[in-house]
């Protein structure tokens, strides 16, 4: 019999583990830095706006990955977290709170808060209980949003201004914001990096690898894997205080099943419990995103047809199938 | 206020068994294949559009109805050869992506076949028009003949399950999986078998609420997360669990979102009544998932024999 | 109610099948007690009840004077019983060292510590080689676990219990699917082990049980049909009868 709390294929042996992942990162990073200077060169300063909108999901997709990549927690809620942490911002705005610490804060504890009560719950689960529930809370999610038409219900709620830091409007300009969560997402990078080696981490990897060897040495992962859920919550509630910034808007449709689903995607496909995967699966399945749907109105079928044939003729993503192309380590 | 009670509850029985509908075929899937299936949802909505095209085709809604259910079967079968067939040795999160991606086509697919705008079938004319209850009170006929159709598949499925050969294969797959394949059974055909079948019941589920909703794309995707409530609350595997919680899921959401504003005015001035009230309602079958879990981990009805 | 471990009319049904019925036992410090049966003997859950992997139907299990029954696997362990796996249960992806150095801090000061490298905290090293070393495994602490041949592995299973500072050890049949060579090393390890621990083990190789044993308890259809010196085991009537005999 399978169990999801045995390690998917894709994640037993991470690929791009240790110093290899490192220095994609930090590749990573340093692309990411100098690409407004190249954006503005290359005349399409509006391409900032895009990769703003990659790195937040860079950073959603990192935290999905400490519990997906790391936990083996098949988490199919986490685009909940990000509607928490977004509309934290635009309520808090509409009562004239616009100092983005304060919203981050909230964000953090009310996605955290959120993670914690619903974790707490779903956690008791296993196997495909476990990923029927998170879909359903994080749907219940979504409902109260889509019926809380004091914030603007299903239609959602404009943010008028982006937020401030202490009055000074640091994030209007869309530089400002590029590089504000650029910031986020290599700090988010390197405070994961630690937890993944830490004393936590390695109970974390253990329970993915082999529950009841944990058991049996002494340890009851429960706790574990919830704190992991809700820290897990908590950036990812981080990341939605940015994309409410971004796109100067939040609305239901934030907190789908649907984003949760490409939020999974992300990870897997850029390889699961690296972290370097997860950002990388951010940036492809967005630029794909971006460039199949300006060739084809129906892209969706295209994507959704990848993604079947990748599942069926490819093992451990496309991080599996370039290993295996480009000999990778044995399995 | 006894009349509108009356009239909700039958609204919420009519909707539960829509969902018990949907939800029997996945729950047999989760149970016997241990295989998440996130398409589901789309065999509902394939039903709704090809009883809509034949029903157009043919100008008779019953004529139309026959043609979609062995199309919806097929389609189910057709849908298992391909894909899914291959996602039973996967883990689950390759079935997730998997049937997520199959979601993405299906959904997309609908769009370019059939277009964006709803479209509408009408209530076939024997069908139409309601009849009295008590007092002043009707109800529509063709609300009561859902809920008649949808007894009777129950009754007809109870049949299959407890009383045939067939059923009991499907009994002991969905408490123990690997001994139905060392009996020597074509564990193939089973499950061949058993995905046509769910196709054919959420295809017929969407078929039977046609001409009540407007058929559009995505109208799955909300009817799959509250089928995996309804199992979830049920328990994985089992038909029963699935049947009541099912009715528990249509009757608390459906009456609690005309009934739960009105019980809080009781409490809260009316204006703020009706805003909790319609705020809390959609999240009340999420919270009762959530005690029932908590309580029982597994589900009302588990699964026998395993841990 | 004397030894280190005392079972007490322990049962377990599934269904209508009594899988263990009435058990009792004790097992006195220092010694190795061993557990034969034939197949489908109840043996293995005997072990799942008494590690706390399973639950008891009814029946009580005391360690070191304590009622343990309703303690979930991970307290036991906290209280010095450990148990080894019959199909190899490691973190096959974690090098030796590292499933050792889990095992270690376990019980080593809190595990919610989020920011040094677990993976250079000499505490939990030195402690894990220890163990290592003393299953004979320190020349392999930097391999991958998955890695090892199949007689490393039983090694490192019982590496695992040691490094968890168990006294009292639960093996289920250590030598499990090893070769003679690999068992050799097996068995002169537990003849070692009996210095510093008590164990309970549950084996069908009978050459190796009547060699290390202290007392020998055979199960039979989930009851304790015999139970006293290897010796006297071999001569009861019954034992004979319902499982030497079968061997030939």
């Amino acid at each position: 019999m399978k169990d999801t709390d045995t390690a998917p294929a894709g994640a037993r042996t991470p690929r791009l583990a240790g110093r290899g992942a490192l220095i994609g990162a930090l590749v990573l990073f340093a692309i990411f830095a100098v690409l407004p200077f190249a954006a503005h060169a290359a005349g399409d300063p509006f391409f900032i706006v895009t990769a703003t909108r990659i790195i937040v999901f860079a950073i959603a997709a990192l935290s999905l990955d400490l519990i997906l990549g790391y936990g083996a927690i098949v988490s199919f809620g986490h685009a909940a977290f990000m509607g928490i942490g977004a509309y934290s911002v635009a309520i808090l705005a509409t009562h004239g709170i616009g100092d983005v610490l304060v919203q981050a804060l909230v964000a953090v504890l009310a996605s955290a808060l959120f993670a914690l009560v619903t974790g707490a719950i779903s956690l008791r689960t296993k196997g495909v209980y476990f990923i029927m529930i998170t879909l359903a809370f994080g749907q219940m999610a979504y409902f109260f949003m889509v019926s809380l038409s004091a914030y603007g219900g299903d239609d959602g709620l404009t943010l008028y201004d982006r937020s401030t830091l202490f009055g000074a409007p640091l994030l209007d300009g869309d530089i400002g914001l590029y590089y504000a969560a650029l910031a986020v997402l290599v700090g988010a990078f390197f405070l994961l990096r630690a937890v993944v080696a830490s004393r936590f981490g390695r109970v974390l990897r253990g329970t993915r690898d082999n529950r009841v060897r944990m058991q049996a040495i002494g340890f009851s992962p429960y706790p574990y894997q919830l704190t992991a859920y809700v820290l897990a919550g908590a950036i990812a509630g981080l990341a939605g205080v940015l994309l409410a910034n971004q796109t100067e808007f939040v609305s239901p449709a934030y907190m789908t099943w649907q984003r949760s689903g490409e939020l999974i995607v992300m990870v897997v496909l850029g390889g699961m419990g690296t972290l370097t995967g997860a950002i990388a699966g951010a940036v492809g399945f967005l630029m794909l995103e971006e460039i199949l749907s300006s060739l084809w109105v129906h892209w969706h079928i295209v994507f959704g047809a990848l993604l079947v044939l990748i599942v069926l003729y490819t093992r451990g993503g496309l991080a599996g199938l370039a290993g295996r192309v480009f000999g990778g380590r044995r399995r | 206020m006894t009349n509108l009670l009356l009239l909700q509850v039958l609204n919420g029985v009519q909707f539960g068994i829509l969902l018990f509908l949907v939800a029997a075929g996945l729950t047999l899937i989760f149970g016997i294949m241990d295989l998440i299936n996130l398409a589901h949802g789309v065999l509902y909505m394939v039903g709704a559009y090809l009883t809509a095209t034949f029903t157009a085709l043919t100008g008779d809604f019953f004529l139309g109805l026959a043609l979609a259910l062995p199309a919806a079967l097929v389609f189910g079968i057709v849908l298992e050869r391909l894909v899914f067939r291959q996602l039973y040795d996967r883990d689950h999160l390759e079935q997730v992506l998997a049937t997520f991606g199959l979601i993405l086509v299906l959904n997309e697919g609908v769009l370019m076949i059939w277009g964006a705008a709803p479209i509408s079938v009408p209530i076939p004319e024997i069908l139409s028009g309601s009849i009295p209850l008590v007092g002043p009170l009707r109800y529509p006929v063709f609300r009561i003949v859902i809920i008649a159709a949808g007894l009777l598949t129950a009754l007809g499925l109870w049949f299959l399950v407890s009383r045939t050969r067939v059923g009991m294969l499907l009994r002991a797959g969905a408490s123990n999986a690997p001994m139905v394949s060392a009996l020597g059974v074509d564990v193939k055909r089973l499950f061949m078998l058993v995905f046509g079948l769910g196709a054919m019941l959420a295809g017929f589920a969407g078929a039977m609420v046609a001409p009540i909703l407007s058929v559009e794309p995505g109208m799955g995707n909300n009817v799959l997360i509250l089928t995996f409530v309804v199992i979830v609350i049920g328990g994985i595997g089992s038909i029963r669990g699935a049947f009541v919680a099912a009715l528990l899921v249509g009757l608390v959401d459906t009456v609690g979102r005309t009934f739960g504003p009105i019980l809080l005015q009781k409490v809260l001035d009316p204006s703020a009544a009706s805003q909790t009230g319609r705020t809390l309602a959609p999240m009340l079958i999420y919270i009762m998932m959530a005690i029932v879990l908590f309580a029982r981990p597994s589900g009302l009805f588990p699964k026998k024999g395993g841990a | 109610m004397s030894g280190l471990l005392s079972v007490r009319n322990l049962c377990k049904s599934f269904g209508a099948l009594k899988v263990t019925d009435g058990i009792d036992f004790d097992v006195a410090p220092g010694e190795i007690h061993a557990i034969i049966g034939p197949n489908g003997a109840g043996k293995t859950t005997l072990i799942h009840q008494l590690s706390g992997a399973l639950k008891s139907d009814s029946g009580t299990v005391r360690f070191a004077g304590e009622d343990i029954t309703r303690l979930s696997m991970a307290a036991r362990v906290k209280k010095g019983l450990a148990r080894s796996f019959q199909i190899t249960s490691i973190l096959e992806g974690f090098t030796v060292l590292e499933n050792a150095a889990t095992a270690v801090q376990a019980r080593s000061g809190s595990s919610f510590r989020f920011f040094t490298p677990a993976a250079s905290e000499s505490v939990l090293n030195e402690a894990a080689m220890a163990a290592l070393a003393r299953v004979g495994l320190a020349e392999a602490a930097h391999r991958r676990a998955g890695d090892l041949s199949h007689g490393e592995k039983r090694q490192l299973e019982i590496a695992l219990a040691l490094a968890t500072d168990a006294k009292l050890l639960l093996l289920d049949e250590p030598l499990a699917g090893t070769g003679h060579e690999e068992g050799a090393v097996l068995i002169a390890l537990m003849a070692d082990l009996k210095a510093t621990h008590t164990l309970v083990l549950i084996e069908h190789d009978m050459d190796a049980v009547f060699a290390l044993a202290d007392t020998v308890s055979a199960l039979v259809y989930g009851r304790l049909i015999a139970s006293g010196t290897p010796d006297a085991v071999r001569a009861d009537p019954e034992v004979r009868a319902a499982y030497l005999g079968e061997e030939g």
